[in-house]
């Protein structure tokens, strides 16, 4: 059954002292699914990736990511994923090529591999001319687009996406997500935050943490009948408004 | 009167070859007591034009008048009468919440006392946690501070540079709660954005897109110029659909939009032919149906045609 899932958790918790930042939360992600994962600041969303993503031992619960489980196998989870955010995915003063050539160093890939992959990247984004530019030269969306590119370099089975559109122009945001449905047409799960409600609605699924707690899981057409709701936005602010925890 | 007066600003970074414009030629009147809002993506510019009229920085060329004074000449007269908050969170971290405030009143010659019925109920929100220090704090309400201190010397014209920025659905609408208070009380604001939904709650906006401005007008001006027909349209299989969409002769433009794909299509007259067209094609679950635009629309429009 496992085989089936890119992510299982089960009653996964991560209490800082008194405070229970994640509460027992249980959910599955498919695989080749787009899985939006949406709370408000200061939900716990940012402390349940660090756990499914290997940075951070869970107090209690079980969690297995990519069929790797992560209080004993987190190093092997972090060469199974990939993970790209909003404030920090690329070196802006390496180039476009080099920042290639680093993360698949990193990812421990070959010459051969590294060399083909750049090629295709570059061609891909149409940026063979500026292969030998610094990263701080590109405009916002075409760094966006070039560090999810890096973060699914070494074909990882899982990637993680920290809102990654935040900020971006509405049409660079529009084909961000197209590279997101050509990835996970490719078999490649994407775990995704954002505060763009309308990006929910191109989720295949999604969850809303309230509280350190999942409030509700399913397919936005799903969400939206069940809360009466004629948007994904009606939905969050449904859930949201009824948190008892201050935002962070 | 006008508040806010900007005339052909120009300000560029940078040497000859590496040369980056990023304001081109702005020009825009901001009327007493409104809430202008300045719409855009990162790099549009924004940052510049907010340090422009705070008279932290000087523009290539062109001018700007706040609150009947210029930002050059006068600029010492500007900063005792607005209030600035920077995108990125500026106050003291080492700071408690109440020593920032005080620090931010005593500069200005005041006292929380003497305006506080201004902040009260932002800072009311903060107040249980007065001791604390501002770097300690939650990300909501270290921008409950950071406007309460931006307020403290109750200013005439008050500079928000995205202050919604990574915040929460649910936060932003509270935090555009707090601006309406403010406009209440006769504060004329200037704010940037990046969330286009955010326009719609302006009296009047600029979108701005790499340095230029697209269009000046209410939101529901904005929406008004939207001249061409547009079409929500679902079915199984969004992706193939949009490519489908995307090859219409028919059809200007296709993207995704939420739940749909809007559809722009080139006249009225055509209309009916896309409608035909996609129920003649073997689409399962088809749904389409006429919409009016949104401000995001209007966007994409207007970046397209640039």
């Amino acid at each position: 059954m496992s085989e089936q899932k890119a992510i299982t958790t089960n009653k996964l918790t991560k209490k800082f002292g008194d405070f229970t930042a994640v509460d027992e939360i249980s959910f599955e992600v498919n695989k080749g699914e787009i899985f939006g994962f949406l709370g408000a600041n200061g939900a716990g969303k940012t402390t349940a990736m660090r756990m499914l993503c290997g940075l951070s031992l869970p107090t209690s619960g079980e969690a297995t990511v990519a069929g790797l489980n992560v209080y004993k196998e987190n190093e092997k989870i972090k060469r199974s994923i990939g993970y790209m955010s909003q404030k920090f995915s690329l070196y802006d003063d390496l180039t476009v090529k080099e920042n290639m050539r680093f993360y698949g160093g990193i990812y421990g890939k070959s010459n051969a591999f590294i060399k083909q992959k750049t090629a295709y990247i570059l061609d891909h984004l149409h940026l063979e001319k500026e292969a030998n530019v610094l990263v701080k030269s590109l405009p916002l969306g075409w760094k966006q687009k070039l560090a999810f590119s890096v973060a699914v370099f070494h074909a990882p089975e899982i990637v993680f996406l920290d809102e990654p559109t935040g900020g971006v122009d509405p049409v660079t945001r529009r084909e961000f997500w197209n590279m997101i449905y050509v990835a996970a047409a490719g078999g490649t799960t994407v775990f995704v935050t954002t505060h763009y409600m309308d990006e929910a609605e191109y989720c295949d699924r999604v969850s809303i943490m309230v509280d350190g707690r999942i409030d509700a899981l399913d397919t936005p057409i799903r969400l939206k009948e069940k809360f009466n709701a004629a948007s994904m936005d009606e939905v969050f602010l449904k859930l949201a408004r009824k948190a008892a925890r201050a935002a962070d | 009167m006008s508040s806010i007066s900007v005339k052909n600003i120009i300000k560029s970074y940078g040497k000859k070859k590496d040369k980056v414009i990023a304001l081109n030629d702005i020009s825009f009147e901001v009327k007493e007591g409104e809430i202008f809002g300045i719409i855009g993506p990162d790099g549009a510019g924004k940052t510049s034009l907010f340090r422009i009229l705070t008279t932290l920085l000087l523009a290539d060329s062109g001018t700007a008048i706040v609150d009947g004074l210029d930002v050059i000449k006068e600029f010492e007269k500007i900063r005792k009468r607005v209030g600035y908050m920077p995108g990125r969170f500026s106050l003291y971290q080492d700071l408690t919440v109440k020593e920032n405030l005080d620090f931010f009143a005593t500069i200005f010659n005041t006292s929380i006392e003497e305006n506080y019925s201004l902040i009260k109920d932002i800072y009311l929100q903060i107040e249980p946690f007065k001791d604390r220090r501002a770097g300690k704090l939650s990300g909501g309400m270290k921008q409950k501070l950071a406007l309460s201190c931006a307020l403290i010397h109750r200013p005439v014209v008050l500079f928000l540079d995205e202050p919604t920025t990574g915040v929460d659905a649910v936060s932003r609408k509270e935090f555009w709660e707090m601006l309406k208070g403010l406009k209440a009380q006769g504060i004329t604001i200037l704010v940037s954005t990046p969330y286009m939904d955010e326009a719609m709650l302006c009296d009047n906006v600029a979108l701005l897109q790499k340095g230029k401005v697209l269009s000046i007008n209410t939101p529901a001006g904005v929406i008004t110029d939207f001249k061409y027909p547009l079409m929500a349209v679902k079915a199984k299989g969004m992706l193939p659909l949009l490519e489908q969409l995307k090859a219409m002769e028919t059809v200007k433009d296709a993207y995704p939009f939420g739940e749909y794909h809007h559809v722009v299509i080139k006249n009225e007259q055509l209309v009916q032919q896309v409608r035909d067209t996609l129920s003649n094609s073997s689409l399962s679950d088809l749904q389409m149906k006429r919409v009016e635009a949104d401000i995001e629309d209007c966007f994409i429009d207007l970046m397209k045609e640039k």
